[in-house]
């Protein structure tokens, strides 16, 4: 057992490193190396810690665990940490990928290293903070507050268009979240304590359920991206660095996933029942639309946002299934996704950082001088394309299984995404790695260097061990979904009973 | 340890030349992969005999836990029964004599060692496919296979047309593996396991039909099971809906008629891939596939009649097509469709063992059919068009010879009303003679299909083998020149396939689809009650048991006529006819259908929603509307850049503080009151 609060020692760790990199001093190129080792070892630090919450992290237990409460904010609002089985490993992806990110970045980020770097660690500290924390105000704070270092990174650090799409990016998160702000104080309100906990717990009624859940759902909804609210994602990635997509499409885009799974389902179950067709409708059209969409790009990095769209539809289709593969494959998805939108991500980067430019127009016949390359940007590819034996597949799989067991036209529906993803992932790949290298400015490109092999190794281990035994994620999740979803059938019945009951005492 | 041994060899091989294929070299690539197969291949048949000709009717072995999730609980087990170690005969025969070939045929190419890499890749999806316990196993074979299957055929990744080829055959297949995993699920939702011997024991109780007999079941209307489509289906509905959608992806990866546009394209491939992927194995998972769920399938007339209609429907129309390409391979190609549509046919009518014995008997004379043209075309410089061919047969006559046993077999020679004949002959008349037995609706459909088809079959195969060995050359004089027979390490694989071709039909006819059908099977396969199919093949009709000889005979003769005797009545004829001709020459015209239909319209929508509807409708009236109508925005935004970025940051956080802090107190007072 743990003694000490190891989820905020986590959370805050990345601070410490903030601290660090503050007291370097001097602005060059010595210092930027010494800037970058800090940020490096900081991370690594992190993940390893938060590997401890994992061995310390008990499979029969599916409720909360490794608690950690303090007085904070006058009485009912407390500082309450703690993970389970839904959010546990979102805080190891996230350390996991936090490396890569401050790696990836090693070379390509030559402006701001100090300022470029706290924002990343910053966000770190954020993003491990939004999945510990069990106080909805706390978790409220992390929550949006993670918007800004994301909204920084995008707006000083990003493309061309940066501005454009830093602001778009704020401004539909932040319509979100203002929704999910006045939810928050209605559930205190009525509830009279922000413990997530016990918010579960509280009954509320059937009419404010359906407007909290639709406030939370305005937040989580912009923050996955659904349809028709995801315009801003393909526009954010653009023009982001490579590391801030990677972060936006492997973990920030989690959050809302998260937080359906964490708010709107346990605490308004029987509003979330009654939007679930609504729901699976917005899915099925993110998926079949953003996948035609995706079919047509020209910009590599559009491409891929615009298919994570069209994966995150699995996604909450899954979860709103209430069924046991429907969310545990859910949460599979995102966490495939985490590793494996990232990992492309980072391919783009490579190529990104040698020829400046996203357009597939520009690149073809890469293999013949990038055969590693070739490589891992197939694998990550077939792995988005939901191949078996590659993480991929696993979430897309029990997804769509809990989607046949509810409603068979669901299933068809996002089924065809099956075919549509084929071919807007081959298609990218032919026009970008096959065919002859022609075009003069191919004529150098180099294959990866060490330490792009050191990124992109791991992440190919990690997309097959999981392709081929899903088990360590699925054992991990197994328990506390089976909770989430005996009480929430729990809470229907009990809800379909006061129907019943009441009715006849109308008649009377 | 033999079962696992066969399965993983070809995956070691296939982890050391790809992984270290260039520490390695070549030379060393190509013996571990083929070293390794040629193991499996010889362990293989010790299987065969073992299991086939032994008293073991079922072994299961579990290797991994995959995915558990609620009920859902699958692992990575091998299941081996007669079934299985037929497929692994085929499979790792064929692949091992394949391998060896290209140690010859790829001796130029200077990416070989991933080409082995690849092809071992491909025979241990293949596999894990055929040995799979559970339908989710099958199905990352099923989809292993494809990816093997789509980096084969665009082995060659300079050449554009390989590269459309692959991806085409996997988006193709893909519809399949679409109807494939609905499939998987219906039969979950019914059965509560995808697991294969679970599936067999609940099957006929679930349908009822053992125990209440054909009838019964037919009028009855059971319980709802299942759900599909807002129709409510009782378990007789709902195992044919099931079986209908496992026969999608059948009809993808077994490029049947409607999703058999991949396969002719998938001969941009190098010529061994052809003759392993797309003429012995992967296409026959579909038919495999069918067979093993027979436990199923036999429980649905309905489900049946499809797959006899799609069988013969496919027999005959790539009959049709291939009487009039000119590429040596696309011929072959489409032979190869045609083929598969009379293993469905045996299937459909509930005749599996002669579904399965065609497979395996087609597995030999088309593998050395295709490993003939690639001889042929290693002679001629690469070229595949028989038009530029002729004359061959003096120059190179192994060549000739096993290209004319495997022409023999795929037509089907043999002695009318004996069991002596070639391979074709003993097995494709037997797919005959079962539709004409065939009691469903659309046996007597496939019987006429089928008998038409063995004519065409004829036709194409003696063109084909007039236009490439007979008359005068039509290649260039410097090409002639070059014109040489191949190496042995390229001919031994055509003799050992000529020795299946002429006598796996013969040998193996007991076992299969005679008397020790029980001994052999011993339950692999199911049949239902009445399902008499076996026995009633015997009593056909002997004008039926003579029919395919004699459209073999025709086919022969006008191909002789057209092609040696007066070689200007094609020509005539395809002037005269040219409406005919072209249809035939395109295919139908069914690539330019699904181009017009699905390819253009599916680019035109993305593009639609795209601009417009993301652009226009969504950004217009989301943000960059709200935008517009705030007049001072840009110059806000533009500020943020200069500096006043963190300035504003700190003051949201403030901000969300003062919200956070109002609610607090304000909370705090409206809580307590309400206690």
């Amino acid at each position: 057992m743990i003694d000490w609060p190891i989820l905020t020692t986590t959370t805050f760790l990345p601070l410490a490193g903030v601290l660090a990199i503050l007291l370097v001093p001097g602005e060059d190129e010595g210092a930027k190396r010494n800037i970058r080792m800090v940020a490096l070892v900081t991370t690594l630090f992190t993940f390893v810690l938060s590997l401890f919450i994992w061995g310390a992290f008990d499979y029969a237990n599916p409720g909360l665990q490794l608690v950690e409460t303090q007085e904070w904010l006058g009485g009912n609002i407390g500082y309450k940490m703690g993970i389970d089985g839904i959010s546990m490993l979102f805080v190891i992806l996230t350390t996991f990928l936090m490396p890569f990110c401050i790696l990836a970045s090693w070379e390509s980020v030559q402006k701001r290293v100090k300022e470029y770097m706290i924002a990343f660690l910053v966000l770190e500290t954020l993003m491990i903070g939004v999945f510990c924390a069990q106080d909805l105000v706390l978790f409220y704070v992390f929550f949006e507050a993670s918007l800004l270092p994301m909204f920084l990174i995008i707006g000083v650090w990003g493309g061309k268009r940066r501005v454009y799409a830093s602001y778009k990016f704020f401004l539909y998160t932040l319509l979100g979240s203002v929704l999910m702000l006045i939810a928050i104080m209605t559930m205190y309100w009525s509830a009279g304590t922000t413990d997530i906990t016990a918010l579960a717990k509280y009954p509320f009624a059937s009419d404010v359920q359906t407007w909290l859940w639709l406030a939370f759902f305005a937040s989580f909804a912009v923050k996955m991206p659904m349809w028709p609210v995801h315009t801003w994602l393909p526009d954010a990635h653009v023009e982001a660095p490579t590391a801030g997509s990677v972060l936006l499409a492997a973990i920030l885009l989690k959050m809302g996933g998260y937080g359906f799974l964490r708010f709107s389902v346990p605490m308004f179950p029987e509003a979330s029942e009654m939007f679930a067709p609504m729901v699976f409708t917005l899915s099925i059209i993110a998926i079949i639309y953003t996948s035609l969409v995706a079919l047509v790009q020209e910009d590599i990095k559009k491409l891929i946002a615009y298919s994570s769209v069209a994966h995150m539809g699995y996604v909450t289709m899954g979860i709103f299934t209430m069924t046991e593969q429907g969310i545990q494959g859910a949460l599979f998805q995102m966490l495939s996704h985490g590793i494996v939108s990232g990992a492309l991500f980072l391919c783009v980067g490579v190529i990104y950082d040698r020829m400046h430019t996203r357009d597939i127009a520009a690149y073809g016949g890469l293999v013949n001088r990038m055969p590693f390359y070739a490589v891992a940007f197939l694998i990550f590819t077939m792995a988005n394309v939901g191949l078996p034996g590659t993480s991929g597949f696993v979430g897309e799989f029990l997804t769509l299984m809990g989607a046949f067991e509810v409603n068979t036209w669901v299933a068809l529906f996002a089924a065809t995404g099956v075919i549509l993803s084929a071919a807007y992932a081959l298609f990218l790949y032919r026009r970008v790695v096959f065919g002859a290298l022609d075009k003069e400015s191919l004529k150098s490109i180099t294959d990866l260097s060490l330490r792009e092999q050191v990124i992109l190794v791991p992440l190919i281990i990690l997309t097959i061990l999981f392709g081929f035994y899903p088990a360590p994620i699925l054992d991990v999740t197994q328990g506390s979904v089976d909770a989430l979803i005996t009480n929430y059938q729990a809470a229907i019945e009990a809800a379909g009973h006061t129907v019943q009951a009441g009715a006849p005492a109308v008649a009377h | 340890m033999l079962f696992q041994a066969i399965v993983f060899l070809p995956l070691i091989g296939f982890l050391i030349a790809g992984l270290f294929g260039r520490a390695i070299g070549h030379k060393a690539s190509e013996l571990v992969t083929s070293t390794l197969v040629v193991i499996a291949a010889l362990l293989s048949w010790v299987a065969f005999f073992q299991i086939g000709y032994g008293e073991t009717a079922l072994v299961q072995i579990e290797i991994l836990r995959w995915i558990t999730s609620g009920t859902l609980d699958v692992s990575w087990s091998l299941r081996i029964d007669t079934l299985t170690v037929v497929m692994l005969v085929v499979v790792n025969s064929v692949s091992a004599l394949v391998h060896i070939y290209s140690i010859g045929y790829m001796h130029h190419d200077p990416h070989r060692s991933r080409f082995f890499a690849y092809l071992s890749f491909f025979t241990f999806a293949m596999l894990s496919l055929v040995t799979a316990d559970n339908l989710l196993q099958m199905f990352f074979g099923w989809e292993g296979v494809g990816v093997a299957s789509y980096l084969l055929i665009g082995f060659w990744y300079q050449k554009p047309s390989a590269n459309a080829a692959a991806m085409k055959a996997f988006v193709v297949n893909r519809v399949g593996d679409f109807g494939f995993i609905l499939g998987i699920f219906g039969v979950f939702v019914m059965f509560d396991t995808i697991n294969l011997s679970t599936i067999f024991a609940n099957a006929p109780a679930v349908v009822g039909v053992l125990a209440h007999g054909a009838e019964a079941a037919a009028t009855a209307h059971g319980p709802e099971v299942l759900n599909f489509l807002g129709y409510h289906l009782d378990a007789q509905s709902a195992i044919t809906v099931v079986c209908l959608l496992l026969f999608v992806g059948a009809m993808g990866k077994s490029a049947q008629f409607l999703l058999h546009t991949w396969l002719p394209d998938a001969m941009e491939g190098p010529t061994p891939v052809s003759a392993l992927i797309h003429a012995a194995t992967m296409v026959t998972a579909g038919v495999f596939m069918v067979a093993r769920m027979s436990p199923l399938f036999e429980l649905s007339t309905t489900a049946l009649t499809v797959v006899t209609i799609f069988g013969a429907t496919t027999a005959f129309f790539a009959a049709t097509v291939g009487l009039v390409q000119n590429d040596i391979k696309r011929v072959i190609a489409y032979s190869t469709c045609s083929q598969l549509g009379y293993m469905f046919v045996a299937l459909g009518v509930g005749a599996y063992s002669v579904g399965i014995f065609h497979l395996f008997t087609h597995a030999f004379f088309k593998a050395l059919l295709f490993l003939c043209a690639g001889s042929v075309i290693h002679a001629v410089s690469d070229e595949q068009d028989m038009r530029r061919m002729g004359g061959l047969r003096k120059h190179i006559p192994y060549t000739y010879w096993t290209m004319m046993i495997g022409t023999l077999a795929l037509t089907g020679v043999g002695i009318p009303l004996t069991y002596i004949g070639f391979a074709g002959f003993i097995s494709k008349d037997a797919v005959i003679e079962a539709a004409f037995a065939g009691h469903n609706p659309a046996a007597q459909y496939a019987f006429w299909m089928t008998v038409v088809a063995a004519g065409l079959t004829s036709f194409y195969s003696w063109r084909l083998t007039f236009m490439t060995f007979h008359g005068k050359p039509r290649a260039p004089v410097d090409v002639m020149k070059h014109v040489h027979e191949s190496p042995m390490v390229m001919l031994v694989p055509l003799f050992l396939l000529s020795v299946g071709a002429i006598a796996s039909g013969m040998v193996f006819k007991p076992q299969f689809i005679g008397d020790a059908y029980d001994a052999f099977w011993k339950g692999a396969l199911f049949t239902g009650p009445d399902n008499h199919i076996l026995h009633a093949i015997h009593d056909v009709p002997k004008w039926v048991k003579v029919s395919p000889f004699v459209m073999m005979a025709g086919g022969f003769i006008v191909a002789w006529y057209f092609y040696i005797r007066s070689p200007e009545t094609p020509k005539r004829l395809a002037a005269e006819q040219e409406g005919l001709y072209k249809f035939l020459l395109n295919k139908w015209y069914i690539d330019e259908l699904y181009d017009w239909i699905f390819v253009r319209p599916a680019m035109w929508i993305g593009r639609m929603l795209w601009k417009k509807g993301d652009g226009v409708v969504i950004d217009g009236c989301g943000p960059d509307g709200v935008a517009a109508r705030v007049q001072n925005v840009t110059t806000w935004v533009v500020r943020l850049q200069t500096g006043y970025l963190y300035h504003y940051a700190f003051a949201m956080l403030i901000g969300v503080a003062a919200l956070v802090t109002w609610s607090m107190f304000t909370g705090v007072s409206t809580g307590g009151g309400a206690h």
